[in-house]
């Protein structure tokens, strides 16, 4: 069995690079920072192509399933168990575990990552904090991957936190901008509003269970021993502990996921450059709430009530929103950002509606990671591709582009790539995995696979809309003044295409399933039709309408009156969050919060000053310099004494 | 003296040391202080010759402790004296009320 | 009632009420002439008690020092013949309280007590036996505060002089 023990470098490298960039970079690194950064995260990329290799093909498998290892354990602090057949309690420690989810993540991380850093090279060159900006990469990718590494729940959640602060720094990167501080506020707010809901759930996972190791936890939670079935007997307010713990922790996964009602940060979020909405905002962090819901999934599925459901609701409900938001903005980084929002719905649905167990049960966990895996591909193509099209229009508005099939021919076919496999367009990858998602919803729940079918639709619609109005609708404004970009814009994405368009032959269900067994993919052609109908419907009515400038589209969207306002707004929703905020919440709790530290607390503290002086005042006297008082006084606590003892010899007085 | 029982005689140098004391509380002038102070001492030493009559009349042990305590008063209102004097050369004046700059 | 009772009251009321004078007049010069009466008084009883030494040693040390002391204390800083301000009612009548509540507490004290009588000898206080138990170095002996007493005065001396000492004033 070999040893793993290289697996701690794949994320230390990126913080060496961190550290390094961040300490020297602005002095000694100026321009060679890129190379530094991208050439550390080869190293780490290279490894944990190794490290798939290692476990998928070599050694993962004991009796033909695929078992987590735990190659690296450094227990820090050890509590005393208190329940029965528990004699070590909680330990707070430092692991990291390796099963198929974990170790399809590293690539993916580190894979993405190498793109978006080989694509920064061009896109960033001139920036005058560029060594800042690979540093703050640098710690960005150094959180995720111990994150996706994180073999215990407190160190997963010191993950999370860290993934969160990347992002903060990194959407605020042009800090002079206020919108763009403004966003990277709003977005690390909402994140540790859902932070905190995260925390108290893992609490409750560690109290019930008294561990927070990621194998033990799922072993005792769902094994059928009947001492720890308290955590499904105890209930709070009508719900069962356990209810409670999985829905609170998926509060969090929803916050760092953008989904519904926490996605407000998302759209937001794209004022930070382009290359890092693809990093972090398409392929990575905002999976992170789906890979935690996936890494207790056999927790979620014990449950007996309420544990996917809520997952499978929020994910329909959020996909469908976004997509019938994306259809009316007209900024290209908006779009994207509500297609991921959809997409990602996509994959919490097809977790939620997935069993562990059986065979055809288990189809919705496997279709949810392969989503993930493709998703990454095409969504960080399209940012690129989005980025690329940005630097050379110097504006995000669809209005100012158009035509740009002439001038940017390479990014251009990777673009279309990219929306065929979005939009599930055979042969292409994205078309594999909606097709399983699509399957998985059908056998468990109909209702959401009719919300599946119609959010495919719409995707298809809206990102050949944003397609055409790149590429086709009218002539180009700009004339090619500065060429396409550098080698280093278009590399990353001639290589991100490829992977999109092959992806989908991967049998994924060979490699990742929810309890290690190999699922054979089952393909039905039959089945398959009506998505792909659908989405060329979607398609022919994009063209329609985009591909050359006409005034159907506006004829529509007036037709369509305050439906189509609404969703130009975005359904009002950063309107109501404000609301509640500013009249609400400032006004019933802030407003009286305020009050009471200024007089209560504050006033107590003036108050024992005020007493101490006034005391002082009123006993100055007794210093007053005059000898024979003190004399007297003097006297006066002598005969005090005196009394005092003769009544105690006497007996008169009790001490 | 033996027909005057002991507790008579402490009686007269109880009395003495308080009338020594209320002397030592109500008079302004430092001397007249000092002169309360020096009715106290000769209150204990009334105390410590009666109680060697009384009750030890084979040692001497009063005696002697009431002649240091008389060279002790000697030399106490002696250093007193001198304090007074430097004191009425600052504040011209020897009321005790006239010295107290030590206070709040 | 005998002779020595009798003497022993007067002396009692004697010394008691010359005190009392001497606390309580309002002229600085006889305050210091009760004084003076009162240790007088206090040497008398000496005498009554038989103690001639300590009598002696009173009258010499206390009347004709101390008191001389004091006088010339009162010459060198202010009018004798001047009257003293009267101190306030409340001082008078608290320290008056406080006086009568100790006298009463000790006398109470004392009462409580029954002092037994001794069962040796008695040794005469005469001067030879003074003389001898002074200069004696065993653990009856007191040389050692005799001597400790001498440092005492030297240092009381040097004391005296330095702290009234009038320092030159350095002409410019």
């Amino acid at each position: 069995m070999p040893s793993y023990s290289y697996i701690s470098l794949i994320p230390l490298l990126p913080l060496a690079g961190f550290v390094i960039l961040g300490l020297f970079g602005r002095k000694y690194f100026k321009n060679a920072s890129g190379i530094i950064g991208t050439g550390l995260l080869l190293i780490s990329t290279v490894l944990a192509l190794y490290t798939g290799y290692q476990y998928f093909f070599i050694d993962g498998k004991a009796d033909d399933v695929y078992r987590s290892i735990m190659p690296l354990k450094y227990t820090w602090l050890q509590f005393n168990g208190h329940g029965a057949g528990q004699d070590t309690g909680v330990s707070i420690d430092m692991s990291v575990i390796l099963d198929p989810i974990s170790v399809m993540m590293i690539i993916v991380v580190t894979f993405v990552s190498l793109m978006v850093h080989v694509f920064s090279l061009g896109y960033m060159k001139g920036e005058e904090r560029f060594p800042t900006y690979y540093a703050f990469l640098s710690l960005f990718t150094f959180s995720m991957l111990g994150l996706v590494l994180s073999g215990n729940l407190l160190q997963i959640f010191i993950f999370w936190e860290l993934v969160g602060v990347s992002s903060y720094l990194l959407i605020g990167y042009y800090f002079d901008r206020p919108s763009a501080v403004a966003a990277s506020k709003k977005a690390f707010v909402v994140t540790r509003l859902a932070d905190l809901a995260f925390l108290i759930g893992i609490l409750i996972l560690a109290f019930y269970s008294g561990t927070l190791d990621f194998i033990t936890l799922t072993d005792r939670l769902t094994s059928p021993t009947a001492e720890l079935f308290s955590i499904t007997t105890q209930s709070f307010l009508g719900v069962t502990m356990l209810s409670w713990a999985l829905s609170l922790i998926f509060i969090g996964g929803a916050g760092k996921s953008a989904m519904f009602p926490l996605h407000i940060w998302l759209p937001d979020a794209m004022e930070g450059p382009t290359p890092v909405s693809a990093l972090i905002h398409a392929a990575t962090m905002v999976v992170a709430g789906v890979y935690l819901v996936a890494r207790l999934f056999p927790v979620y599925d014990f449950a007996i009530s309420a544990g996917l459901d809520l997952v499978t609701y929020i994910g329909a409900f959020s996909a469908l929103l976004a997509a019938v938001i994306a259809c009316t903005q007209t900024d290209i980084k908006r779009v994207l950002a509500y297609s991921t929002m959809s997409q990602i719905g996509f994959m919490m649905f097809a977790l939620g509606v997935s069993g562990y167990g059986r065979m055809e049960e288990q189809l919705g966990y496997t279709a949810s990671m392969f989503h993930l895996f493709t998703h990454a591909f095409f969504k960080s193509l399209l940012f690129l591709g989005a980025g690329a099209v940005i630097h050379m229009v110097h504006s995000n508005e669809m209005k100012d582009m158009g035509g740009l099939r002439k001038l940017m021919p390479i990014t251009h076919i990777c673009f279309l790539i990219a929306c065929l496999a979005i939009a599930g367009i055979p042969p292409y990858s994205g078309f594999f995995s909606k097709e399983e998602i699509l399957l998985a919803a059908f056998n468990n729940n109909k209702f959401v696979y009719a919300i599946g079918l119609v959010t495919s639709a719409l995707t298809a619609f809206y990102m050949f809309r944003l397609y055409f109005s790149i590429f086709w609708a009218r002539e180009p404004h700009v004339h090619g003044h500065h060429g396409e970009g550098t080698m280093s814009m278009k590399i990353p994405l001639i290589i991100l295409a490829v992977c999109s368009a092959l992806a989908g032959f991967v049998p994924f269900g060979k490699f990742v399933t929810a309890n290690g067994v190999p699922l054979e993919p089952h393909f039905n052609i039959i089945f398959a039709i009506a998505p792909v109908a659908l989405a060329v419907l979607g398609i022919w009515a994009a063209t329609v309408l985009y591909k050359t400038e006409n005034n159907r589209p506006a004829a529509i969207a007036s037709s369509l009156g305050g439906l189509y306002r609404a969703a130009y707004k975005k359904f009002y929703i950063d309107e109501i969050y404000l609301f509640i905020t500013k009249k609400v919440i400032f006004n019933l709790v802030g407003r009286p919060a305020a009050w009471i530290d200024r007089h209560i607390v504050d006033g107590f503290m003036n108050m024992l000053a005020a007493v101490t002086a006034r005391t002082a005042e009123a006993i100055k006297g007794l210093q007053s310099g005059k000898v024979q008082s003190y004399a007297f006084y003097f006297f006066i606590g002598v005969a005090g004494l005196a009394v005092f003892f003769v009544l105690w010899y006497s007996n008169l007085v009790v001490l | 003296m033996n027909d005057i029982p002991l507790g008579h005689i402490l009686a007269l140098s109880t009395a003495l040391f308080f009338i020594g004391m209320y002397g030592l509380f109500t008079r302004r002038n430092m001397i007249t202080i000092l002169m309360s102070v020096e009715l106290i001492l000769n209150s204990v030493n009334i105390n410590f010759v009666a109680f060697n009559k009384y009750l030890y009349p084979d040692k001497l042990g009063g005696v002697f402790f009431s002649v240091f305590i008389i060279t002790i008063a000697a030399a106490e209102a002696a250093v007193a004296i001198a304090i007074i004097i430097n004191l009425y050369r600052s504040h011209q004046s020897i009321d005790v009320e006239d010295a107290g700059e030590m206070k709040f | 009632m005998s002779a020595s009772a009798i003497v022993f009251y007067i002396l009692g009321a004697f010394i008691l009420g010359t005190g009392l004078l001497a606390v309580t007049t309002r002229k600085i010069f006889r305050s210091a002439v009760w004084l003076l009466f009162s240790l007088i008084g206090i040497a008398g009883f000496y005498f009554w008690l038989q103690m001639e030494f300590i009598a002696a040693v009173q009258i010499i040390v206390y009347v004709g020092g101390i008191v001389v002391l004091i006088i010339f204390s009162i010459f060198l800083t202010q009018q004798s013949g001047k009257e003293m301000p009267k101190p306030p009612l409340a001082r008078t009548v608290l320290s008056i309280v406080a006086a009568c509540f100790g006298f009463a507490l000790t006398y109470y004290l004392i009462s409580q007590y029954s002092f037994t009588a001794p069962l040796n000898p008695a040794m005469d206080a005469s001067i030879s036996n003074i003389g001898t138990q002074m200069l004696d170095a065993t653990t009856e002996g007191y040389v050692l505060p005799l001597e400790v007493v001498s440092v005492l005065l030297l240092a009381a001396m040097i004391g005296c002089i330095v702290i009234a000492m009038k320092v030159k004033t350095q002409d410019k």
